[in-house]
């Protein structure tokens, strides 16, 4: 499972994607669909950065009315495109915006002015006729709309778009992936020096194109290229999510945005969000307690029954925002559109940042960055991301909740074991990832797998799925070497950072089993500890 | 119809039907009390079947345990296991290891040393005690015997290639074979219906055929805790004889078959050695007096009174409901009894999820005195006739300090001591 050290890989590629999230897979599809070769690469894994820290709202554009109509309308535009496009992504489910006593009566009595002027539909219905729709919302609800908000799975989105490309014979993933460096020469970045982050190896990749889709990490991957012409915030958003799913449609409190004052569903359950904390560090993002408190308190005066729901973990994304000259440092504030960047005034002439944006825009961006892209590589073929449809497949749709369930009954199969029991993912779902899901050419983890399904999603938040799974690997043959219980310490690791602000009433008691299971059972504390006397005990 | 009220009278009421609350009973029952054991089971379905007394400190795994109760006695001097010298705890643990093989389920007597007791995962465990059938894995392990470990298909979380992969540096000498069980072919199993499914010796001879045949010379046989279920050490035998190589469990994920075994003995037993058991109800509301305690469960066609001249609290934590939190704090959900615990939610858990130290929230619980009886915040006993024993008590990890069952038994020793002391002196 590990390389060999000094031994230097080298990989040629028409053009070199840098970020696995939304936009640089939306890149690698939107190349691939003009028959430009990519490859893309990871400093993780596919959606480690905001891409799959976000809520899965696919606005309407509602939200943005009020203070940012540009990027309103940008959201309609795509969001009626990806409804068309990429339907099994997503969920036309609606959404609603209500004012809750308290809230200013102006701001809401513009709202319809506001959506007309951005072309986003917009329906006045009686308080009484929200509760109706949407029980869980307060009494105090005095004024409501409705408007084309849906939900989109951004696992989903991505591990098709990797698909696509792959499919079309014209790019390439790298996971794990780090860029060190580039080889600048005549103002071209001849290559991009690398570390395969598992082996410690080190990569070359040549690339006649180089595109930097960061996400919170572009202005740190543009510095390595000697550019100063990305400037970010970072702007943390935590959100949390409870165990069942609170309302059919996404709620937006009417008002500007601000803590708590969304409440999106996925699925099974529903996310409440958001915060929007100034961080220094985008590498420094993990949900707080205090942030859980506000996001709570503020969401139970829109829904109450928020009080008593129980939630199964936090998570936080960082939302990197391009600091305009001269506008305050408030992640609220600053624009949510993008910026092409083409670093030709930084005298480099293969040298791209794609920057700011949503998940709402990604394919925008991605065409804007494929026109250029193809531009400077004389290839007149013209963006077709906006008419082909992202074709699914079994590999790529494990991610959906109820998906593997259903995959599972269909086929009847009493030998296919149950691995995940919240989110009913068998054996049969975790082979087929493993055999053909978008990294499979790569060695896949304990983390790959639930990147790219359900696992670990459901209540037990990895208790028993994680030891299951693990089991599986090793019958498998995947996990051949003790690094197989290290890769589910470091899994359980990372689902603790976000079970442990939530963790009080009824999933406390769950952490308290895994705890149980992972270190009583499983001696996952316990791995590489000192050994007494003869050595032979762990 | 109209629900009939029944009342008992009894000396001690134990609450909780863990492996505290059935130690308790053991020795309320040794020492001539007139006992009731209130409460539904609570987390002993989750227990691998090893007795830890102290397997770890400070991260590091200890050989001696003994030795690790003097230093922790020093480090550490509010946890529990510093009310009690050595030799109590001692003896309490072979009490209580001794009324289990006699009751039906042989234990190895506590040493001096820790054993390397085998975990599903290819890890090794420090622990004092285990069952009869569990015991030859130890053997196996300390001397490096060729040794077969036999999986099932259908039985999840259990894999003997896992279990070979991580011990193969120090083991080598291990093999693997996955198997079908007989007469669960193709399905999902589960470690309690195998158990039974082989508590008839019609039932084992299959099993046993199918290992013969891949036995390969293997001095020892390990496989999934499934030997039966009232009578493991028969099962056990038997299974040896027939397979002829020396056989071991080794714990599943649970819920596991040793628990149930120990749960389902002692429900069997213990009533037959004088103990008024109900079981399977939770107490709803406890009365607290200057005479005792009046404790109220439901049943489906009754409802009970308990009136006891002492009560020991053993209902466990968070997964057994003795203790709940809410986004404030922590409560005791019975009496509502002061909870020691860290301030604020930010200390409850570290930012690491395995930090060798441990989670502060581990060690909240019920502060107690030299008796065992949980303190009011001003530090007096809430009650003279009230005691605690087990993971509810404060100031111990018992997860991380691999110290469960001897926190268990070693309380309930103490607290049971304490009641009868009190009994007895004020009967």
């Amino acid at each position: 499972m590990s390389g060999h050290q000094g031994a230097k890989r080298h990989y040629e590629t028409e053009v070199l994607i840098i970020g696995g999230g939304v936009t640089g897979t939306g890149i690698m599809r939107d190349l691939a669909l003009r028959g430009i070769h990519s490859l893309l690469i990871d400093r993780q894994d596919l959606n480690a950065g905001a891409s799959g820290g976000n809520h899965g709202l696919l606005h309407s554009g509602g939200r943005y009315v009020a203070a940012d109509a540009e990027t309103a309308a940008e959201c309609r535009a795509e969001s009626e495109l990806l409804k068309r496009l990429a339907p099994e992504c997503i969920d036309p489910c609606g959404g609603l915006f209500v004012a809750v006593e308290g809230d200013d009566p102006e701001f809401a009595a513009r709202f319809p002015d506001h959506c007309a002027v951005a072309g986003i539909p917009c329906e006045e219905i009686s308080p009484t006729e929200a509760r109706k729709m949407e029980p869980a919302l307060s009494e105090k609800v005095y004024a409501a709309y409705q408007v084309p908000d849906a939900t989109v799975d951004p696992f989903r989105l991505t591990l098709q778009n990797v698909n696509h490309a792959r499919r079309l014979g014209f790019g390439d993933f790298l996971p794990h992936m780090g860029v060190e460096g580039f080889d600048i020469e005549g103002g071209e970045l001849k290559a991009a020096r690398c570390r395969d982050l598992r082996s410690g190896e080190e990569v070359l990749i040549s690339a006649r194109q180089i595109v930097n889709a960061g996400g919170a990490w572009a202005m740190n991957i543009a510095r390595l290229a000697g550019c100063a012409d990305v400037n970010l915030i970072y702007s943390k958003g935590t959100l949390i999510v409870s165990n069942t799913r609170l309302s059919q449609r996404v709620v937006n409190r009417l008002r500007l945005p601000g803590d708590g004052d969304i409440l999106v569903p996925g699925g099974t359950v529903s996310l409440l969000g958001t915060s929007s904390v100034t961080i220094e560090d985008p590498d420094d993002a993990r949900p707080t307690i205090a942030e859980v408190d506000k996001i709570l308190a503020e969401g139970a005066v829109m829904m109450p029954p928020l009080a008593d729901t129980r939630f199964i973990r936090a998570f936080s994304g960082v939302r990197p925002l391009l600091m305009a000259s001269g506008a305050a440092e408030d992640g609220r504030k600053a624009s949510r559109g993008f910026s092409l960047i083409t670093h030709e005034d930084q005298n480099l002439s293969n040298f791209v940042t794609i920057a700011g944006g949503k998940l709402t825009t990604f394919r925008l961006m991605a065409e804007k960055t494929g026109d250029l892209v193809a531009q400077r590589l004389g290839n007149s073929a013209p963006c077709a991301t906006h008419t082909v449809p992202l074709p699914t497949e079994n590999a790529v749709g494990w991610t959906e909740p109820g998906f593997a369930a259903r995959d599972w009954y269909q086929r009847a199969d009493a030998s296919d074991m149950i691995l995940c029991e919240c989110e009913m993912t068998p054996q049969s779902a975790v082979d087929a990832i493993v055999s053909d899901a978008p990294g499979s050419e790569h060695h896949m983890s304990l983390q790959a797998i639930a990147l790219r399904s359900r696992v670990g999603k459901g209540a037990c938040q990895g208790a028993f799925c994680a030891m299951r799974v693990t089991s599986h690997l090793y019958d498998r043959g995947i996990y051949d070497s003790p690094e197989g219980l290290e890769l589910m310490r470091d899994f359980v690791t990372e689902r603790f950072k976000g079970v442990r602000p939530v963790l009080w009433g009824r999933q406390l008691p769950q952490m308290e089993l895994a705890e149980t299971l992972h270190c009583g059972l499983t001696g996952l504390d316990l791995l590489g500890a000192k050994k007494p006397g003869s050595g032979r005990a762990s | 119809m109209k629900r009939e009220l029944r009342r008992v009278e009894t000396g001690l009421a134990i609450i909780g039907a863990g492996l505290a609350g059935f130690a308790a009973s053991i020795f309320a029952l040794r020492r001539g009390l007139d006992t009731a054991q209130l409460g539904h089971t609570g987390a002993i379905a989750y227990t691998t079947g090893y007795f830890d007394l102290l397997g770890v400190m400070d991260g590091r795994v200890l050989d001696e345990p003994w030795a690790g109760l003097d230093a922790l006695r020093e480090a550490e001097p509010a946890h529990p296991f510093a009310r009690l010298g050595n030799d109590e705890i001692r003896e309490a643990f072979e009490i209580f290891t001794d009324a289990i093989s006699d009751m039906g389920i042989a234990y190895s007597k506590p040493g001096d040393h820790n054993l390397s007791a085998l975990l599903p995962s290819g890890v090794a465990k420090p622990t004092l005690s285990v069952p009869a059938t569990m015991l030859p894995g130890v053997e196996a392990f300390r001397t490096g015997a060729k040794t077969l470990i036999v999986d099932f298909p259908g039985l999840q979380g259990f894999s003997a290639t896992e279990f070979k992969v991580n011990f193969a540096a120090s083991w080598p000498a291990l093999s693997v074979c996955r198997i079908e069980f007989p007469g669960f072919e193709g399905q999902q199993l589960y470690p309690e219906v195998l158990a039974r499914s082989l508590e008839a010796p019609h039932g084992r001879e299959p099993l046993a055929e199918k290992i013969r045949a891949v036995l390969d010379g293997a001095e020892y046989v390990g496989l999934p805790a499934v030997l039966g279920m009232h009578a493991p050490d028969e099962v056990h035998a038997d299974m040896e004889r027939r397979i002829g190589a020396r056989l071991f469990e080794i714990p599943t994920i649970p819920p596991a078959v040793p628990g149930i075994r120990l749960r389902e003995m002692f429900e069997r037993e213990l009533p037959r050695r004088g103990l008024v058991l109900v079981p399977q109800l939770k107490v709803s509301r406890s009365e607290l007096g200057a005479d005792g305690a009046v404790h109220h469960l439901q049943g489906p066609l009754e409802d009970l009174e308990i009136s006891a001249r002492a009560t020991l609290l053993a209902t466990g934590r968070f997964l057994s409901g003795g203790l709940y939190a809410d986004q404030a704090g922590l409560r005791e959900t019975l009496l509502g009894l002061p909870v020691v615990q860290p301030s604020g939610r930010d200390n409850w858990y570290r930012r690491d999820y395995l930090d060798p130290r441990g989670h502060q929230l581990n060690r909240a619980g019920l502060e107690t005195d030299a008796q065992f009886r949980p303190l009011d915040a001003a530090g007096a006993p809430v009650n003279p006739r009230l005691f605690a024993a087990g993971a509810v008590l404060a100031h111990q990890d018992w997860v991380r300090q691999r110290c469960g069952a001897g926190l268990a038994i070693a309380a309930a020793y103490g607290a049971v001591k304490a009641a009868a002391e009190m009994l007895n002196g004020s009967a």
